[in-house]
């Protein structure tokens, strides 16, 4: 018999009932929520007349809506204004913690899950947010969900799920100066498609990702949904254990031995079988950008605008020359050196301490071009801020001329007032470049933390390996 | 929950691949608090020329003649025919809430992202998955005949053409069931709660650190 899968080993352990057909109940046992996807989700338990199964295993934040200038005067649009309301009154009434605005450590739902140690190995954790895979970074089983199971999981602490298919994208060797989880995460879906993971469960493993960081393995696994994959995972690992000791609802004492015994087994089998296994070289991947407007739709640094007559298929060769005309970018063009209006570093993809880091490394001692009217940085939570600036991460990218933020989702969606204009063309650290993401009829082009301050500095994308 | 049983309805087609959540329903409606009313603003950036945003009239907004919703022919659709990978993207269950509120209770196409496909079964809208090469000729079918419309039927787990040809598909049976019967999935999950119970019993002693 063979080995048994990371993703086995976390589903076997929240199975509470399986139908004949398969069909699991699962039980979740980390519930994040944010206020764009839970006020109907509550609306629907008090017309129910139920209650939260745990509210203990809920943590709520606002970060969709808030805004990232002065915070003093609250929210100036109603609509959002309303909907961050509706949290806190939400969680008032039904127990559930919630770190408000005005709380140092609001931000990203994703960035102060594992942040706070709430993200913890082993668990099954849920959000009504597609970018719940990042926590699949810390050997979790993590997903997002509708809005309709946000109240199912209020109301049961489970969901009824079916097993995944499981991929393990497997990537050796040593990753180049200047390459960073992002491409690789750009490269695996330039290499499987945005539908590639699609009823997959993916397990990212390899020599070049045990090497990768806490926050590299997020960005990677946050990127997964990106893939089609509902999940992402990395194996538990010193590093993991490492990050998770001493988070403020870390275990301690002889509850965290207790964990790490077990969490040190959360890893895939040496002779498990997957259902697909893919496999790339480290050494070759190179700083990543994309051209159109889906995350498929990308090069390298060194690379071109494609030809749609070139496309592998009539369907794409329709959805190339769509994005083209999107983008505003003619076939055959040099990526290298095409301008920048406007420049994001950010998102649940890459707003960590370590990708600011990055990104001031690059900034230090330049200045943001003038063709380039708006430059920001958005910290993912109070905390990351706060660590930016105890390093002077804030001066150095104040004394470029970016902006320095608060603490939110901010232009990765636009929900907030950051966002592009119609033929804005954006260097971005987020993670989607869908038509009208960051605002409507803007040119979104998706890269890392450092290729994005390079673009801002050089005014155009440029080769961060040789700037 | 509504139930689906069988629907027979004028078919739209929308010929894009990987069309995301954010062009079913743009972020700035999900600023909403409610769960109805976003049909007007299905595809707002593709329908209308100008810019939406919640709370705005939609009724004297300039529509866009090029877009396939807007078409004379296709007025009062209730299937859409779609290419690969729809709704792939953000989990916004706001999606199948603004493609339900304008009115339409099938989707067809050769894949479907996970969240999204999921969501439709909540809320009434029942997701086929049919082979590409099938999917492209009723594309093809439905071009060519004004007044194309399809007959599903869930329970048969058949698509039926204007010739009576009969398409067979594929759902998970559990799905079937609650759709066929409009049941609410909480009231089922509930009837488990001695399960839940001995669940997180267990688990109390095997990893205590989860219920701190």
């Amino acid at each position: 018999m063979s080995g048994q899968t990371l993703f086995k080993k976390l589903w076997d352990a929240h199975v509470v009932h399986v139908e004949p057909d398969g069909t699991t109940l699962l039980y979740i046992d980390r519930h994040l929520v944010h206020e764009v996807t839970s006020p109907q989700a509550f609306e629907g338990l008090k017309l129910a007349r139920r209650t939260p199964r745990r509210a203990d295993a809920a943590i709520a934040v606002p970060d969709h809506n808030v805004p990232t200038t002065d915070r003093s005067q609250g929210i100036a649009d109603p609509v959002s204004r309303l909907q961050v309301e509706t949290l806190d009154a939400n969680c008032a009434e039904f127990g559930i913690t919630e770190f408000r605005m005005d709380d140092i450590r609001q931000g990203i739902v994703h960035v102060i899950g594992p942040e706070e140690g709430l993200t913890l190995p082993g668990m099954t954790v849920v959000c009504g947010d597609s970018h719940t895979s990042t926590h699949g970074a810390f050997g979790a089983l993590a997903f997002g969900i509708g809005t309709s199971e946000v109240e199912h999981v209020l109301a049961t602490q489970c969901l009824w799920q079916k097993p995944s298919k499981t991929m393990l994208v497997k990537v050796e060797g040593q990753l180049g100066r200047g390459v960073t989880a992002k491409d690789v995460a750009l490269a695996i879906i330039g290499e499987i498609g945005t539908a590639g993971g699609t009823g997959y469960a993916l397990e990212f493993g390899g020599s070049a990702i045990r090497a990768l960081t806490m926050e590299g393995r997020m960005t990677l696994c946050n990127m997964a949904i990106e893939a089609g994959a509902r999940a992402g995972m990395v194996a538990v690992d010193q590093t993991t254990i490492d990050y998770v000791k001493g988070r403020p609802y870390s275990p301690t004492g002889a509850a965290w031995d207790q964990a790490v015994a077990w969490w040190n087994t959360l890893h895939s089998d040496a002779d498990a079988v997957f259902d697909r296994v893919v496999e790339l070289d480290a050494a070759t991947i190179a700083p990543q950008v994309t051209w159109g407007t889906s995350p498929e739709m990308v090069t390298t640094i060194n690379g071109r605008v494609p030809d749609p007559a070139a496309a592998p298929s009539e369907v794409k060769r329709h959805d190339w020359t769509r994005a083209l005309e999107y983008m505003g970018l003619q076939a055959g063009t040099p990526v290298a050196g095409i301008a920048v209006d406007k420049v994001f570093i950010g998102s649940c993809t890459n707003s960590r301490i370590e990708d600011l880091r990055e990104a001031a490394a690059v900034a230090s001692g330049r200045k943001v071009a003038s063709n380039v009217k708006l430059a920001m940085v958005v910290p993912g939570s109070g905390l990351v801020k706060q660590q930016a600036e105890a390093e002077g991460l804030d001066r150095i990218f104040l004394a470029a001329g970016f902006e320095w933020r608060e603490p939110g989702c901010s232009m990765c969606l636009a929900m907030n007032a950051d966002r592009l204009e119609p033929g804005e063309r954006c260097a971005s650290t987020s993670n989607r470049n869908f038509e009208g993401r960051q605002g409507q009829g803007g040119r979104t082009h998706l890269v890392s933390p450092a290729m994005a301050a390079a673009a801002a500095c050089a005014g155009h994308f440029v080769d961060v390996r040789n700037f | 929950m509504q139930a689906f049983t069988v629907h027979d309805g004028l078919v739209t087609p929308l010929d894009r691949a990987n069309v995301d959540t954010d062009a079913i329903i743009p972020k700035q409606f999900l600023k909403s608090i409610k769960r109805a009313g976003f049909g007007p603003n299905l595809f707002d950036e593709w329908r209308y020329l100008d810019h939406g945003e919640p709370g705005k009239s939609n009724h004297d907004r300039p529509l866009n003649p090029e877009f396939v919703l807007n078409q004379p022919r296709y007025q009062g659709a209730s299937v859409l025919l779609a290419r690969e990978n729809f709704g792939c993207g953000s989990s916004r269950e706001h999606a199948p809430w603004a493609l339900e509120d304008y009115g339409f209770r099938a989707i067809i196409a050769p894949s479907f992202a996970d969240i999204f496909y999921n969501n439709c079964f909540k809320n009434g809208i029942l997701p086929i998955v049919l082979d590409a090469a099938v999917v492209d000729r009723l594309f093809r079918e439905c071009g060519a005949n004004e007044g194309y419309a399809l007959t599903v039927d869930l329970d048969k787990q058949t698509v039926t053409t204007p010739t009576g040809e009969a398409i067979p598909f594929d759902v998970d049976a559990g799905r079937k069931h609650r759709l066929l019967n409009g049941l609410d999935d909480i009231g089922l999950t509930l009837l488990q709660a001695d399960r839940i119970k001995a669940y997180e019993e267990r688990r109390k002693v095997e990893a205590p650190w989860l219920f701190a």
